[in-house]
């Protein structure tokens, strides 16, 4: 399944995942779907029947409210069966909706900001201490780089040249309380990250060539951030750049009508419905 | 203490090259010992607390042993929720050694004053706590903590404490560690480099003809319930002495081990810091004594417990 494919069924199982479990944070789920499916799809190299190998490639999701996608998409891979996620978020459920260590698959348990990309960042510096050949991803969102530990990470690593290692930011424009450039404004945040000592690269975070080429482009030396510019809620009209659907379960009419809209994209891009 | 427990570490990196010791920029020349002797083991993450702990985790989850290291309350408070999330509820292979226990860097102040530590690291579940009373129960702590997997913290104070053991003496941290007799009327627990204190105190109660014995706790968590129970039930009254708050701490601690006794038992006399910071400005004795955690300034107190 190519990586454009895998972005709208990874939503649709998200979205049907939060119905049932009445879980929130939609929004970042949808914004950031593209990256990990394009990470998953052509980028990464973990076997899923073996996902604790020592020579894997790590992801460690540092947004980990933003497990619904993740989830989905795991499942799909083949680390766990797909009926596991219609048990997300029920009692005694091994996919509690912050992400979870218990999932095959999933490195780090994360739910508090600014955490899992300093973790990352001990594994990508175990990797260069002991000359392994893995490399080291993680996912953070933009309204996370507020968190003074991501600063504490971007100056260690760049200090520490991680070459094996790169930071995706899904920079939705958005966090709790409103947009990022109203609240904490750190645009441009790539020329931040920049003058920390990394390679940092802006693309347009839905668009999975733009993606794929910057997950390929060198970075010899230093480390490498993605900028991942994208709408909060990407793929579902009423949820694009609202606010309310960081917060709101899907419901009501809302429901099929995402719904509808996720399959509409499936067949324009040709997956089978 | 300091000095030997960073001798003894280079010691364990020598046999296991695994281990690696990242200091928050704190730790001139003390830290020098190891540097020379494995200068790919060694880190200094920048005064960035929250990093080092978070990579700690990250490079323990990879298979390392890993000792942070900084003073008091920096690599304990400061970075507290990646000491919970990263650290322990990962069951991580971290070890977090901190200097200056207590009052040790006395007229430094309150921000030096590691005194709710304890406290908090005994909250966190799968925490080992060691706070050692001499140099010798130390390097026992730091061979245990490096010899269980999982998170330890690692109290020390500095390097000019008295030394109660002989050179080779055994010790079993699993116990409260006996200095003198068991006392048939009091018995004191300390824990930490207040020890001197406790042995000073047992020995003016002692001189006025009240049996007194005197044990140090070098591991707080798990703590030795069963030598705590026994001693207990054959005295009238359990002292204990810590620089820390009597919430929480030893005091606390050993209150949890005495509800649980259902024959009759002694009463308990928690002393430290009563809810209040140590802000008056002064040397470790002065504080000491300031805030009636030594022997001369306990003497009184423990008499009219005892109705004496």
């Amino acid at each position: 399944m190519k990586s454009e494919e895998l972005s709208v069924r990874i939503r649709l199982k998200a979205w049907d995942m939060a119905y049932k479990a009445k879980a929130s944070h939609m929004g970042g789920n949808f914004s950031m779907a593209d990256a990990i499916s394009v990470l998953y799809t052509d980028v990464v190299k973990i076997d899923p029947k073996n996902p604790d190998a020592d020579d894997r490639d790590r992801v460690v999701l540092s947004k980990g409210h933003c497990c619904a996608v993740m989830y989905a998409l795991l499942a799909q891979k083949g680390f766990f069966p797909e009926e596991e996620l219609e048990h997300f978020g029920e009692d005694g459920s091994m996919l509690s909706c912050h992400i979870s260590k218990k999932v095959p698959g999933v490195e780090l348990s994360s739910g508090s900001l600014g955490h899992g990309a300093a973790v990352a960042a001990g594994m990508a510096l175990n990797g260069k201490l002991n000359d392994k050949n893995y490399k080291v991803y993680a996912i953070c969102g933009d309204g996370e780089c507020d968190e003074g530990s991501i600063w504490e990470m971007v100056m260690f690593a760049g200090q520490h040249k991680l070459d094996n290692f790169t930071v995706i930011i899904d920079a939705n424009k958005m966090q709790a309380m409103g947009d990022t450039k109203d609240i904490i404004d750190l645009q441009p945040i790539s020329e931040k990250w920049r003058l920390f000592g990394w390679t940092a690269i802006d693309v347009n975070g839905h668009n999975h060539d733009e993606l794929r080429a910057a997950f390929n482009a060198s970075h010899e030396g230093k480390p490498k951030v993605i900028v991942s510019n994208t709408i909060k809620g990407h793929g579902v009209s009423f949820m694009e750049n609202s606010l309310w659907w960081h917060y709101q379960i899907p419901f009501n009419e809302y429901y099929p009508k995402a719904i509808e809209e996720l399959n509409a994209e499936l067949e324009r891009i040709g997956g089978n419905l | 203490m300091r000095d030997h427990v960073i001798s003894e570490l280079v010691e364990l990196v020598k046999k296991d090259s695994h281990i690696y010791l990242i200091c928050g920029d704190l730790g001139y020349v003390v830290l020098d010992k190891f540097k020379e002797a494995a200068p790919n083991n060694f880190l200094n993450s920048g005064i960035a607390e929250q990093n080092m702990t978070a990579l700690a985790a990250g490079l323990a989850m990879e298979g390392n042993t890993v000792f942070t290291y900084s003073i008091g309350n920096f690599p304990t408070l400061r970075c507290i929720e990646q000491i919970r999330n990263d650290v322990c509820y990962h069951h991580a292979n971290v070890k977090i050694l901190a200097v200056g226990g207590g009052f040790v860097y006395g007229n430094q102040g309150v921000t030096h004053h590691a005194t709710e530590d304890i406290a908090v690291m005994r909250a966190l579940p799968t925490m080992r706590v060691y706070v050692p009373g001499d140099a010798y129960e130390a390097m026992e702590c730091l061979k245990e903590a490096y010899e269980i997997p999982g998170p330890a913290y690692i109290r020390l104070a500095r390097n000019k404490e008295q030394n109660f053991h002989e050179d080779g003496a055994v010790i079993d941290i699993n116990k409260i560690q006996a200095y003198s007799k068991q006392g048939s009327e009091v018995n004191i627990l300390t824990t930490g480099s207040i020890l001197c204190e406790g042995i000073k105190l047992q020995k003016l109660l002692e001189d006025q003809g009240i049996s007194t014995g005197i044990y140090s706790v070098p591991r707080v968590k798990p703590i030795d319930e069963d030598g705590i129970k026994d001693l207990a039930k054959s005295c009238k009254l359990l002292v204990t002495m810590e620089e820390h708050q009597i919430e929480g701490g030893l005091g606390g601690a050993v209150a949890e081990v005495l509800s649980s006794i259902k024959e009759q038992h002694a009463v308990l006399y928690r002393s430290g810091l009563n809810n209040m910071f140590s802000d008056t400005t002064g040397s470790q004795d002065y504080l000491r004594n300031y805030y009636n955690i030594s022997a001369d300034t306990l003497l009184p107190i423990i008499k009219e417990e005892l109705g004496r």
